[in-house]
């Protein structure tokens, strides 16, 4: 028989973690300034920012696929409803709230309401599908927000907001500014993002789920994931917390697309496709389902260490080396013989799932 | 006149895509897998074919065969390496080795040849005129078009014939409904499986080679995303039925078309996946599919 | 709640039923009454004509030969399959056109034939999950920790290790609930069962792969359950010195319908029974 620790203490580790890496990189970042030596790479710096987005990104995928237990093929459809909506929030908030910090948190927040609402109407008619339909029906819709948002069209001008699905029907007058452009994606950006709003989301978001997972909420999302006949049984309403999750998850990606929106002066939508929804969920696959800090560590090196690859002689095979050893971690870590040897050296590493 | 001819490239792309949804859905039924390095296995026929009668000055016919067993090689070499070892692994780990397999095909081929879209010559209907006059002026039907669908017709009876009347087939429709009974039985499960692998991506060959012949541009990504419409056709007419392919194919074919003459061109990836939404949420296992509801 | 007005507590059990409901629960509305209930699968009668009653504390048995129906009965009053034809009412309230998790907030909890359990899930979560809807308070509580929040985990825990005491499982709470021995798996489906706070428990074939000391303790089990919460039991079970041993009314199934109801001498010396059972004598 397995024991199951208690959840509480390895909750409190993560935030731990996290706030320690923040806080290691913000001292190397002042000793840098002070000493004029490079401890962190401009690459590096430039990537901080992202790896958070993809941390909150995989840690909320973690939430439909590792917690739910449902494939979810599209999550990067929600982080583009919330980079688009986000950059548009700012844009419109730009005289309202001079004060950037403030800025960039209502427009988190429009993200991740257009991240929820996306959530809502994929959920709801979809969550009654199970399996790979629903796996089919996810990707279909990440297909679909990317399509629709390369023809969409965003602008201001004196005669107020225009939205429009084509070039020719986007009547905006002269001195307007065009925020979302079609298939160019959103131009002229204020990069308002900073690691700090990154790290604060990251915490957010650990608050979000962990306490969610270990709620009334959480565990009734974990019975619908053992055995849903079960759940049903014990007074459970499926369609309710399997759409608490998948809508909670969607709104977080939603906030953190709308920081990695306006982490860049421009974006396009092409940006968000099927590959970077598979990105993220290999990060969560990687990283143990429904293990919250291995979703933190796993997108953080695992988005890291392939973009940093991009400075050496290697680089062509930078994506060759990243198939090669997916297929291989792949394999090691479902060989019996390999999992036999790792239970004898680490015993209770199995079933730990939803514990991280 | 417009919407005859919108229909025969419709079926004709259609018929492209069920040949590859063929191979996904049979692969689908026995190993229950969604094999994301299908789509690239169609780029590497294409690719083949390519080289074989642009460099190497083979006629198409060659060039079509060597494709489609260079493919087969391939398919069943990525089972017994990436697959066979997960039989027994959860499906979200087996899914994750099959993206591996396709970043790892896609990034190859670009090492191998290039990133640069290459220009495919068509297989058929390169000299002279490539189109069948059917009335002058108006209506035609162009000789790729006219292969493709022949060629699906061929695959879907010789593939209807092979399960339903060979030792082989039965032991394929044995293994897709129970593997542990099929083993008791005396069927050689992994054979089977590898020779599934073998068939579908021997399909994924041919496919490659008609699409690129219809549509001449040819790049390592160029598998991708007919690879997940496939795929789509595949639920789109119930995932592991053959007949539910083909129908999902050329429905999936027939819209793509209509949707990009009468809605938007830009949009017409979007139709298509938003009517595949539809059609799941009114029949769960898609159109042929069978629903078995779990039993208490 | 409209609904319950029409069958007013002290409604008199109907007379065919009388035999089996115990004296002291005649004159209190029956916690299930099932009426010409019926299920087809495709052209197949599954079940038809299934008429029962069952009252307040009494525990009732269901037997039959292999195949006979009843864990369809069961699938039928929990609404896992919607029935073809005929009523239930619990509680004297209709619940044509109910959800399975409706049912069980209206007070019917079940054990299934197959053990499931929330496996990944501590022992004591998954008695948690069956307190569900007994603890009120909302996602945004349990997010951001709120004093109710704190309050209700806090009966909840309590509650939980309650529970399993009843079959002294406390010290099991932390444990895997996949991980636990075949027997302890099912005590804990039927703890989980209770949690939801049911006045109608099924338990599908309790005693499987018991053996006979082990079932003994959970008869003894079953009929503290009763007498604990004073609720009512019915039971699928092939252990016939179970079913003959605790149960007042006992109900034969064969091909889907009812061939005999009564007492278990009754039961017993039914040639019906005997012929369903042993085939007929030559």
């Amino acid at each position: 028989m397995k024991k199951i620790n208690k959840n509480a203490r390895s909750g409190f580790l993560n935030y731990g973690i996290v706030t320690a890496a923040f806080a290691a990189i913000q001292i190397l970042l002042l000793v840098q300034k002070q000493v004029r030596v490079t401890l962190v790479s401009n690459t590096l710096q430039s990537l901080l920012v992202p790896a958070c987005c993809y941390i909150v990104m995989a840690v909320s995928l973690n939430l439909t696929v590792g917690v739910l237990g449902e494939l979810s093929l599209g999550h990067a459809g929600f982080m583009s409803l919330g980079a688009f909506s986000g950059i548009v929030a700012s844009f419109l908030l730009a005289d309202a709230v001079p004060f950037v910090p403030l800025r960039l948190a209502l427009s988190m927040v429009v993200g991740a309401v257009f991240g929820a609402l996306g959530g809502v109407i994929v959920g709801v008619p979809v969550l009654r599908l199970q399996g790979d339909y629903l796996a089919i029906v996810t990707l279909a819709f990440g297909q679909i927000i990317k399509n629709i948002i390369m023809v969409l069209y965003v602008g201001v001008d004196g005669k107020g907001f225009h939205v429009a699905l084509s070039s020719d029907r986007f009547n905006l007058e002269p001195d307007g500014t065009a925020i979302i452009k079609g298939p160019m994606g959103a131009v002229g950006v204020q990069k308002l993002a900073s690691f700090t709003a990154g790290f604060v989301l990251i915490l957010i978001t650990l608050l979000v789920v962990q306490n969610l997972v270990n709620s009334r909420s959480g565990r009734a999302i974990m019975a619908l994931r053992d055995n849903r006949i079960a759940a049903e049984s014990v007074g459970i309403n499926t369609t309710k917390y399997k759409l608490m999750a998948f809508v909670t998850s969607a709104a977080l990606a939603g906030a953190a697309g709308a920081l990695f929106g306006l982490n860049y002066s421009s974006t396009v939508a092409a940006k968000f496709d099927f590959n970077t929804s598979i990105l993220v969920l290999v990060f969560v696959v990687l990283g143990g389902l429904g293990s919250i800090r291995g979703s933190i560590i796993a997108a953080a090196l695992l988005y890291v260490l392939p973009e940093l690859l991009r400075q050496f002689d290697i680089a062509e095979y930078r994506m060759l080396i990243y198939a090669v050893v997916l297929i291989l971690v792949m394999l090691a870590t479902n060989n019996d013989r390999l999992k036999a040897l790792v239970g004898r050296v680490i015993p209770g590493r199995k079933g730990a799932a939803a514990n991280g | 006149m417009s919407f005859l001819n919108n229909v025969i490239t419709g079926v004709s792309l259609g018929s492209i895509y069920a040949i590859i949804a063929l191979g996904y859905t049979m692969v689908y039924g026995i190993a229950k897998m969604l094999n994301f390095a299908h789509g690239d296995v169609i780029m590497v026929g294409a690719y083949v074919c390519f080289f074989a009668m642009g460099s190497f000055h083979l006629p198409p016919v060659a060039g079509v065969v060597l494709a489609v067993l260079v493919c087969t090689v391939l398919g069943m070499a990525i089972e017994r390496l990436a697959y066979k070892p997960l039989r027994a692994a959860p499906s979200l780990a087996v899914l994750i080795t099959a993206i591996g397999v396709s970043y790892f095909l896609q990034n190859s081929a670009q090492l191998l040849w290039g990133a640069a879209t290459k220009v495919f010559t068509p297989i058929v209907g390169t000299s002279g005129n490539s189109s069948l006059e059917l009335i002058p002026g108006q209506l035609s039907i162009s000789y790729v078009a006219v292969l493709s669908i022949v060629c699906c017709i061929v695959v879907m009876v010789g593939l209807t014939l092979f399960t339903g009347q060979t030792k082989l087939g039965k032991a394929m429709r044995a293994c897709s409904e129970d593997k542990g009974a099929a083993q008791l039985m005396g069927i050689d499960v992994n054979a089977t499986i590898s020779m599934t692998f073998a068939i579908g991506s021997a399909l994924a060959a041919l496919a490659g080679v008609l699409m690129c012949s219809a549509y001449p541009t040819l790049s390592p990504t160029t598998g991708s995303l007919p690879g997940i419409k496939a795929f789509t056709a595949a639920v789109f007419g119930g995932i592991g039925s053959v007949p539910g392919a083909l129908l999902g194919g050329i429905l999936l074919g027939v819209i793509e078309i209509f949707a990009g003459a009468y809605v938007s061109t830009d949009l017409s990836d979007a139709v298509v996946f938003a009517v595949l939404i539809i059609v799941l949420l009114v029949r769960p296992a898609g159109l042929l599919g069978r629903y078995v509801p779990e039993k208490v | 709640m409209a609904e319950k007005k029409q069958f007013q507590k002290g409604k008199m059990v109907p007379v065919p039923s009388v035999s089996i409901i115990p004296e002291r629960d005649l004159g209190k509305t029956p916690v299930l009454e099932c009426s010409h209930l019926g299920i087809d699968f495709g052209g197949l009668t599954a079940v038809n004509e299934f008429n029962i009653t069952v009252g307040r504390t009494e525990i009732a048995g269901l037997i039959g030969p292999n195949g006979a129906g009843k864990t369809t009965v069961f699938n039928l009053l929990t609404k896992v399959y919607q029935p073809t034809r005929g009523t239930i009412l619990l509680d004297g309230m209709d619940t044509h056109g109910k959800t399975p998790a409706q049912i069980n907030r209206m007070g019917v909890a079940r054990t299934f034939q197959n053990i499931r359990l929330f496996n990944n899930l501590s022992v004591e979560d998954n008695v948690k999950i069956g307190l569900h809807n007994q603890e009120r308070y909302s996602m945004f509580s349990g997010i951001l920790r709120l004093p109710r929040y704190w309050r209700q985990e806090k009966a909840a825990h309590e509650r939980a290790l309650e529970l399993l005491s009843i079959f002294d499982m406390q010290d099991l709470a932390d444990h895997q609930a996949g991980s636990l021995p075949y027997g302890a798996q099912r005590r804990l489906e039927i703890v989980r069962a209770l949690a939801t706070n049911p006045s109608l428990l099924l338990l599908d074939e309790p005693a499987a792969g018991m053996n006979p000391s082990e079932t003994a303790e959970l008869m003894e089990n079953i009929v503290k359950i009763r007498d604990t919460f004073q609720i009512a039991i019915m039971l699928i079970e092939h252990d016939m010195s179970l079913v003959m041993g605790i149960c007042e009314g006992i109900c034969v199934l064969n091909f889907g319908q009812i061939i005999a109801k009564g007492t278990a001498e009754e039961i017993q010396s039914n040639p019906v029974v005997i012929e369903a059972y042993l085939g007929k004598q030559q």
